[in-house]
């Protein structure tokens, strides 16, 4: 009883940093446009089913220009693919895909950096000297390099790319999480945690990790947008997720042979990425301007 | 600074070291898989065994390691399943056209990101600054097959300037070199002018520079002799860093424009599991990513004066 009447307060000053955070990032219109690119391409991705105007697997017409009539009654307002699928549907389903596995493996490559940062920052020690180290080899490998020889080894599947991202990003995150943390554990209220006699582990996830969230936050932003392109290249080498199911990457690996005489079947898809990368970058750049002013 | 060069070349070679183990267990670990893969799906239980014996496959798993370790320092890196011939005769002539491509991108790359950045950072918060920002971050923001697709939408459908493809089946030729190293400049400059935007940026607010401007040095010199030196220090660590950067992209644009280049080498073979051939460009591609961050690092603490002469 005593705790859910002491949680309510928290939960609403919750609810009205949030909102003051919004109303900040008003000011910044750069932050702004990012946050409307994105809110837009997550409505799409909500309403694809609704706003569709084909199935997206369907075979209905190949190789129509933008703008053709079907016979049966509706418009390719953007054409259709090599095997006549249409585009539009096809980029509307595809961002369901893309906005599915690339925050859920930022999400994922986020636990496991930040439990990693937690304990090199907050131990010190061999666990700092043995995970900064792991940190530092897995860092100096160039990312694609390693996307293309894991992922080809053990297979193409959303659950192979989310590891694959996991394991490449999680020690930039670590990187991060650490020095935040070496900061922050000679706070005060550390120590008063540390004097009640709290867990290592409570310290670090209750105490330590709420204070750091500000610049995770940012770093998160853009680390979607990186996530997205990743994403987006191993569709576009083959290496993505399995066709049918719409791609924006594997959408414009499908139709590259014969992009140069039907541009439209890979510019759109290149245009719905980029806006949404875009997107997460403008809003990222906002946050930090907003949080750099107080 | 010697002992600070000999750590940074022993965490260089450490770092070599685990990446071959750990490639070795990713491919190698199962010689079954490795008879299949070499010899075809359609080979016998019997040939794959002497194939097996025949290569030291039967010795335990840290023999086979270190013998393999052995082989691949002294330059003998196996043969290519795809290509049948020695790994070392595919691989180095695709790299050297992997480095030409790199060079004309560095070329291009590297004056056009410093002038913007200084120019940006010179003067923070100006029109100009505003828009050098905005730029590079819509640049970035454009994945390498995205602009690679807009470019040839543009250069090669619309306009019909510039081939689509960069085979380089009549020889060298400048013209099919264009469409990807202006797909590497677009991804790369922002992030470079950016960070030497910031690097001028916090120069020009250092003590220094008020004295230089106060004391009446006219406002060129000021840039020139006192700003850009210590400015400079973070863009070289950045360029040499791009390198890295510049592996993962020429896989994407050489694969895009059908460019015979390590990239399209490194791709070409793990799609296809050639292992050797995996094996070889992947400690290549290691090899140049740690040789340019030590580089880096020790041109770094080299050029910061703070920590040469401390």
């Amino acid at each position: 009883m005593t705790e859910t009447a002491m949680r309510a307060p928290s939960h609403q000053a919750a609810l009205l940093r949030a909102l003051t955070s919004f109303a900040l990032l008003r000011e910044s219109w750069v932050g702004m446009v990012g946050a409307g690119i994105v809110a837009f391409w997550i409505v799409v991705a909500i309403l694809a089913p609704l706003i569709s105007p084909f199935e997206p697997n369907a075979i209905l017409q190949p190789f129509a220009k933008p703008g053709t009539e079907f016979a049966e009654g509706g418009t390719f307002w953007l054409g259709t693919d090599q095997i006549g699928r249409d585009i539009l549907s096809r980029i509307f389903w595809g961002s369901r895909t893309v906005l599915f596995y690339a925050p859920l493996a930022t999400f994922s490559a986020y636990v496991v950096g930040i439990l990693m940062g937690l304990a090199a920052g907050y131990q010190r020690g061999w666990v700092d000297e043995v995970l900064s180290r792991i940190g530092d080899i897995i860092l100096s490998f160039p990312v694609l390099v390693l996307y293309i020889i894991v992922i080809a080894t053990i297979g193409a599947s959303g659950v192979n790319i989310i590891i694959a991202i996991t394991f490449s990003s999680a020690p930039g995150i670590m990187r991060i999480v650490r020095g935040l943390v070496l900061d922050l554990r000679n706070r005060d209220y550390v120590a008063a945690a540390q004097t009640r006699g709290e867990s290592s582990w409570r310290i670090m996830l209750v105490e330590i990790l709420p204070n750091a969230r500000g610049p995770l936050i940012v770093d998160a932003c853009l680390r979607l947008g990186y996530v997205i392109i990743t994403i987006g290249v191993l569709g576009f080498l083959g290496l993505g997720l399995p066709p049918p199911d719409p791609d924006w990457g594997g959408m414009i690996n499908e139709a590259r042979a014969i992009a140069l005489a039907f541009p439209h079947m890979t510019v759109f898809p290149c245009i719905a990425i980029s806006s949404l990368i875009l997107g997460f970058n403008l809003l990222a750049d906002g946050l930090r301007e907003i949080s750099l002013r107080d | 600074m010697v002992v600070f060069i000999l750590r940074r070349l022993g965490f260089m070679v450490l770092t070599m070291v685990v990446v071959s183990l750990l490639l070795f267990l990713l491919l190698e670990i199962s010689p079954g898989n490795v008879a299949t893969k070499v010899l075809g799906p359609y080979s016998s239980e019997e040939q794959r065994t002497l194939w097996l014996a025949a290569h030291g496959y039967f010795e335990p798993l840290h023999v086979r390691y270190f013998s393999w370790l052995g082989n691949f320092a002294t330059g003998d890196f196996g043969e290519s399943i795809r290509f049948k011939v020695p790994v070392s005769e595919v691989l180095w002539p695709r790299l050297a056209n992997t480095a030409i491509l790199g060079l004309a991108t560095f070329a291009i790359m590297i004056p056009l990101s410093l002038v913007l950045g200084i120019l940006a950072g010179m003067r923070e918060g100006s029109k100009l600054d505003r828009a050098i920002s905005v730029t590079s971050i819509a640049t970035t923001s454009v994945p390498e097959f995205a602009s690679a697709v807009f470019l040839s939408a543009i250069f090669v459908f619309w306009l019909k300037l510039l081939p689509g493809t960069s085979g380089m089946t009549e020889g060298f030729s400048i013209k099919q070199l264009i469409l990807p190293v202006m797909v590497l400049v677009l991804y790369d400059f922002g992030y470079v002018a950016r960070m030497t935007r910031a690097s001028m940026a916090e120069v020009m607010t250092t003590a220094y520079i008020r004295t230089a401007v106060l004391k009446g040095l006219p406002y060129k010199q000021v840039i020139l002799k006192h700003a850009l030196r210590n400015a400079l220090i973070t863009p070289f660590t950045v360029i040499m860093l791009q390198i890295n950067w510049l592996l993962s992209g020429v896989i994407v644009v050489e694969f895009f424009f059908a460019y015979k280049g390590f990239g399209a080498l490194l791709l070409e073979a793990s799609l296809n599991q050639d292992i050797f051939l995996i094996e070889a460009c992947a400690m290549v591609a290691v090899f140049v990513a740690v040789a340019t961050q030590a580089i880096a690092d020790i041109g770094y603490t080299y050029l910061n004066p703070r920590i040469r002469f401390a």
